[in-house]
């Protein structure tokens, strides 16, 4: 098992691995997000469950922190790898030719991203663990709903907020069909991959930018 | 060390006074030519042979043959016998008085007694055998990793020999075995249809016009069906029925379903399983592979081939390398025609050192001409592609019948399509109703080079003819409409239906084609003109598949032992790998048993320093030759000469003029030829060049003869020798394989025949009307 | 046509090389691209420079020799051929033509456009074979009746001819299409099953060796691969290497 996940096939499984288990977390963020259009007292139900609740607090979350971790820094181990194993390059190269955009730069996209979830952190992740863990605010069901309302008042972060989700958009264009491919998914199933990557990758992201941009427009 | 024998009438009254009838004396001579000392004398005159003045050709000495017995005179076997036994007396001659490495001039095919299905059998239990702890201390060397040498140096290796295993590619999987499309021949009779050992056995010596060994032939047949037990095994994917069980296609020349194939890549697929085998062999370290060498020579150390000299291509190091058998599994020389369907790098160079240090060169002039290949385009061209046999299972062969139609397909006014089929000459089906399209190859370049040359060539050359699937569409498209409960009648559906057929089989054929031709096949008809494929000829071996010289091996195209004049479709790959998985292992055995005791090799002996200097001195040579033209440009003349005339029909005139021309081109090749770069480093030129003046001594052999074989057979068809309807005229008299002796140059070579007697086949007229 | 070329020349693997510009006239569009480098060879003999080395031998696209990078893409413009089938027909007079060799640090620059791919054999070596002595002793062929459907599969994988365009053309310089052929060539017949698991986790373990990279799903290599080898050959290896490394 050991030499397994040294191979260039494990890191590469444990790269679509870490992938599957953030877009599942993704796309809970997104169910739970989504429920701030129609309702705030929903919204600050869940929200105030997922803040307080120990077991997503200390075994969840560290989880998730240790797979964005995992899924960045082999990302980046991979890169330099094949970086290395491609050392000598083309004068010429046509990749458009036999490959999409999103394939050949899910570095870059990666590293959008990442920068995203920096600010994100800054945002939100530190102000809530000072809020609990530092200052220990009064616990207040129902900060949630405007906390959120709030960090949607300014345009350039809206703008920076879709931009970042563009990506994400790009990333998972190639990386959903990409990592059960990884995983060794048969071919038969290649066309419902296919169809489902398209509305994961396009809905969720484009929902998150909905999402921001309703909340942004219902401030103004 | 240089050896000559010459014939003279020995007179002993005044010439005008004899008359026909007198007997008088031809006298032998022999002369042997020191080294050191540039002027022949004479050693030994021998006593002679009598006949009659009439028997006397006095032409002899123009003719290659150099039998000064005339080949009209009715007793000509007879005396010829008496002057080769004469000769043979010499032999003593040779090993006591100059050690020459001893070779013999007798040419005994060691073929074993008894019953034709149990000479192998029992071979096989007599000969002697290497036991495992000794096999551990034997090497042997194999030169070529294609099916026969893959396959030997794997079992060899899998016996327990350490093998040495050369290939000039950068990897044994390229060797061109790869490159074969159709199939591979096994008597296993799984479809039903008649097939037997006996049957595959008569097909093949028919096949090959009579000119093949009958023992070599029938033990082929025999071990035939092991082949494809044995691929099987090691994951050969051949293509299979819905049932999972094998399928089967028909080839040329035969009546029965028995080739096996994959797609049109059933030569790949053979040759990855050698190599898979091979790989085995190198990871348990049994093979030491040597990648981009080429072998530049077979050292010789008292009458035994002990080693080669090899070029490492990469660093254009020379290196010496010893063991106590070589084997040669270097493919045919079919590139001596500079077109051909071969690899660019096949050449006949190892075979050729061998043949100069004493390896006999049997039937040089049998040479397989292709008929169905992609026509030539231009005096760009660099080689020829070929279309596999298995086209013509359901493509029909036909040019128009009016000339006038001919005329107006080359000025572009009229297309092949639009010529109704009472205007088109399906000559193969009129001529050979039996078999039709598919004859034996050389009847069908024959037809079609006949076609072209009255006129019917249907490109701008002239040199093309038709292969026509629409039939075929049709019929598999109403079939399968038929089947589906569809409409037979609607014309789009059928023809939609019956081009998925002909795609399934054939597509990655036709999508070849299309890449080189800008045409598509489906559409209109293949263009197709008969091309050089496969050499029949090559290094004499005996039944044990050992050359002339002991120890030296040969097997697989490189030898020549087993198609005759004409190879039938789908044989090479199975003559390849019976060579080398069934046959080379047990017989070479025999041979090694009596080395068990002469411990390793050294390869520092005088004559391995004598042949590798040999060799840097050639190497030095082409470097520093100050000439005017690259060696592409003699290659190209060469085959010039070559496919004009020493082709697909020959004539004393033209083969005379062909020894002439290739002689005075090789005297200015070895003048003008230049090679670039140096010596140490990768450089391709060099390679060629060695090669290519390996092909022009090559050439004359093969047009001296092509010259003394007065008859038509099989791929060697000479124009004063047909019928009426232009049929190959096979003579009895030659009946024999001509082993040629090199002496010095290939003008002086010297002919042995080795008779071939049939006792188990009706030698027949080949007919396949 | 009259075309001008960019040609990688490198006198060895030590030596640093570089693009070279080359005019060529009297390109007929029926000659291959090789042959057009023929001609280009033969005026550089004849005016005394060293010719450009490139590897080919078969020139009908199955020996897997012939290994040009052409204008950004291995083996040319043109899809689902090998360099030797490709046409001058496919340039237009005029062009400008970059060729260069295939590259990746697994295959060292030999000479100007000829590489050294042994790393492939070694490969082979690991496990590429099924472990079956040569002796003719086996079984009837027909004895194991074989799914068509796999056999073709099989077949379809085997048709690799080991040219390294996938390597080649990979951003990463992967050669799991390579191995994932080979890999699923035995795994998908009955008769490659016994050694299976040591077969894929040897024959992985030696690519990595190699020094290619890691592959990343861009699907580069199955477009670029003249002989069309599918990527579900790799998806197979994966499959077959957690099986293999779960039973261990």
């Amino acid at each position: 098992m050991n030499t397994f996940f040294k191979s260039s096939i494990g890191k590469k499984l444990s790269m679509a691995l870490s992938a599957i288990f953030l877009m599942v977390f993704l796309l809970q963020h997104f169910l739970i997000n989504i429920t701030s259009v129609f309702s705030e007292s929903l919204f600050n139900l869940i929200s105030h469950f997922m803040g307080t609740n120990p077991i997503v607090q200390f075994l969840l979350q560290p989880i998730l922190i240790g797979g964005v971790l995992f899924h960045f820094i082999m990302g980046f181990i991979l890169e330099i790898e094949n970086r290395k194993a491609s050392s000598v390059g083309y004068v010429m190269v046509d990749g458009k030719k036999n490959s999409t955009w999103m394939s050949r730069n899910m570095i870059w996209s990666g590293m959008v991203i990442l920068a995203f979830l920096v600010l994100h952190f800054i945002d939100f992740w530190l102000p809530e663990i000072n809020y609990k863990y530092i200052e220990f605010f009064p616990d207040d069901p129902n900060r949630y709903y405007t906390e959120l309302i709030h960090k949607f008042e300014n345009p350039y972060r809206v703008g920076a907020y879709c931009f970042a989700f563009i990506l994400l958009a790009l990333h998972l264009l190639h990386g959903f069909s990409s990592s059960l491919k990884s995983l060794g998914a048969n071919k038969i199933y290649a066309h419902s991959i296919k169809v489902f990557a398209y509305i994961y990758s396009i809905g969720i992201p484009l929902g998150f930018c909905l999402i921001a941009i309703f909340h942004y427009y219902s401030n103004v | 060390m240089k050896n000559k024998l010459t014939y003279s009438l020995n007179y002993r009254k005044p010439k005008d006074q004899y008359s026909d009838n007198d007997q008088l004396m031809v006298c032998i001579r022999y002369y042997h030519k020191d080294h050191k000392n540039s002027k022949a004398k004479i050693i030994k005159k021998s006593t002679g042979v009598k006949c009659k003045l009439s028997d006397w050709d006095k032409d002899w000495h123009n003719n290659p043959d150099r039998s000064p017995i005339k080949s009209t005179d009715p007793n000509y076997i007879e005396k010829n016998k008496l002057l080769k036994q004469k000769v043979d007396s010499f032999k003593d001659l040779y090993f006591d008085s100059f050690s020459n490495n001893g070779y013999s001039t007798e040419l005994s095919a060691n073929v074993p007694t008894g019953p034709l299905e149990n000479k192998w059998t029992f071979h096989k239990n007599k000969i002697n055998l290497v036991s495992p702890g000794n096999k551990r201390s034997l090497d042997v060397i194999v030169v070529g990793t294609g099916l026969a040498g893959g396959s030997a140096a794997a079992t060899l290796a899998e016996l327990g020999y350490n093998v040495k295993a050369f290939c000039f590619q950068d990897s044994p999987r390229r060797a061109h075995s790869i490159a074969a499309q159709g199939g591979i021949n096994a008597a296993k009779n799984y479809q039903g249809d008649g097939d037997s050992t006996y049957r595959l056995f008569y097909d093949t010596v028919k096949g090959g016009d009579y000119r093949s060994r009958e023992s070599n032939v029938y033990r082929l047949a025999e071990v035939s069906a092991n082949i494809i037990d044995q691929c099987v095994a090691q994951g050969v994917p051949f293509a299979r029925d819905y049932g999972g069980l094998l399928d089967n296609r028909s080839f040329g020349g035969v009546l029965v379903s028995r080739t096996f194939y994959a797609k049109g890549q059933t030569g790949q697929q053979l040759l990855l399983g050698a190599y898979s085998a091979m790989n085995r062999q190198i990871s348990r370290g049994k093979i030491d592979m040597h990648n981009r060498h080429e072998m530049l020579d077979v050292v010789i150390v008292k009458g035994k081939a002990r080693g080669i000299i090899a070029r490492n291509l990469v660093t254009g190091e020379i290196e010496r390398h010893s063991a106590h058998a070589v084997v040669l599994a270097s493919g045919g020389y079919g590139n001596v025609f500079y077109l051909s369907t071969n690899a660019m790098g096949s050449n006949v160079t190892a075979a050729w050192k061998a043949h100069k240090r004493g390896a006999y060169f049997a039937n040089p002039c049998f040479t397989q001409i292709h008929p169905t290949c992609i026509p030539v385009s231009g005096d760009h061209q660099s080689k020829l592609t070929l279309m596999s046999e298995s086209l013509r299972n359901d493509g029909r062969i036909w040019v128009p019948k009016n000339i006038d139609d001919v005329k107006a397909i080359k000025s572009g006014t009229l297309k092949p399509t639009e010529i109704s089929e009472d205007n088109r000459d399906y000559f193969l089906e009129r001529r050979y109703p039996a078999f039709g399209n598919l004859v034996p190859r050389d009847v069908a370049s024959r037809a079609a080079k006949e076609r072209c040359d009255a006129g019917y060539g249907i490109n701008q050359t002239g040199e093309a003819v038709y292969l026509d699937f629409a039939s075929a569409i049709i019929r598999y498209g109403s079939e399968k409409a038929h089947i589906k409960g569809l409409d037979k009648d609607d014309n789009e559906l059928v023809k939609k239906l019956g081009k998925e057929v002909v795609k399934k089989k054939y597509g990655n054929l036709f999508q070849m084609y299309e890449k080189i031709v800008d045409q598509n096949p489906y559409e209109t008809p293949m263009m197709i003109y008969p091309a050089v494929h496969y050499t029949m000829g090559g290094i004499w071996v005996d039944y044990n598949l050992m050359t002339t010289v002991p120890g030296l091996y040969a097997i697989g195209e490189a030898n020549f032992s087993d198609h005759g004049s004409n190879r039938l479709g789908a044989s090479a790959l199975m003559q390849g790998l019976a060579d080398g998985y069934f046959i080379l292992p047990y017989t070479i055995g025999d041979y090694l048993s009596s080395d068990i005791s002469t411990g390793p090799i050294a390869n520092d002996t005088k004559e391995f320093i004598q042949a590798e200097k040999e060799v840097k001195e050639k190497i030095n040579y082409f470097i520093s030759n100050k000439g005017k033209y690259p060696v592409d440009y003699f290659h190209k003349k060469l085959g010039k000469i070559m496919w004009n005339k020493c082709g697909m029909a020959r004539n004393k005139k033209h083969l005379k003029e062909a020894v002439n021309e290739i002689k005075e081109l090789r005297e200015l090749f070895w003048k003008q030829v230049k090679v670039p770069g140096d010596t140490n480093e990768f450089n391709e030129e060099l390679a060629k060049a060695g090669r290519v003046a390996d092909f022009l001594e090559l050439g004359e052999l093969f047009a001296k003869d092509a010259l003394i074989r007065e008859e038509s057979c099989g791929g060697h068809f000479r124009e004063e020798h047909q019928t009426l309807e232009g049929e190959a005229v096979r003579k009895k008299e030659f009946q024999y394989v001509s082993a040629w002796e090199y002496t010095g140059s290939p003008k002086d070579a010297i002919l042995h025949k080795e008779e071939l007697d049939y006792e188990n086949i009706e030698v027949k007229e080949r007919s396949y009307k | 046509m009259k075309l001008k070329l960019k040609i990688w020349r490198q006198k060895n693997t030590e030596e640093k090389g570089h693009l070279v510009d080359y005019d060529i006239e009297n390109i007929s569009p029926d000659m291959s691209f090789l042959e057009m480098l023929d001609v280009l060879n033969n005026e550089l003999i004849e005016k005394g420079e060293d010719p450009v080395a490139f590897d080919h031998d078969c020139r009908e696209g199955i020996c897997g020799s012939c290994s040009l990078f052409i204008n950004g893409r291995a083996h040319g413009p043109d899809k689902l051929i090998t360099t030797c089938q490709l046409h001058m027909r496919k340039f237009k007079d005029g062009d400008t033509i970059y060729i260069e060799p295939f590259r990746a640090k697994a295959f060292p620059v030999i000479k100007d456009l000829v590489i050294d791919r042994s790393a492939f054999d070694r490969i082979q070596h690991a496990g590429g074979y099924i472990s079956v002595n040569t002796s003719g002793n086996t079984q009837d062929a027909n004895s194991i009746p074989i799914n068509k459907n796999d056999a073709d599969m099989a077949f379809d994988a085997a048709t690799c001819i080991g040219c390294a365009a996938c390597v080649a053309t990979c951003k990463n310089s992967s050669a799991m299409l390579f191995v994932g052929a080979k890999v699923s060539q035995y795994s998908l017949l009955p008769q490659g099953q016994t050694e299976a698991t040591n077969r894929v986790v040897n024959m992985v373990n030696q690519m990595d060796l190699e020094g290619f990279g890691n592959c990343s799903n861009t699907g580069a290599c199955e477009v670029e691969c003249p002989k069309g080898i599918s990527l579900d050959n790799i998806a197979r290896m994966n499959r077959e290497l957690m099986k293999a490394s779960f039973r261990k």
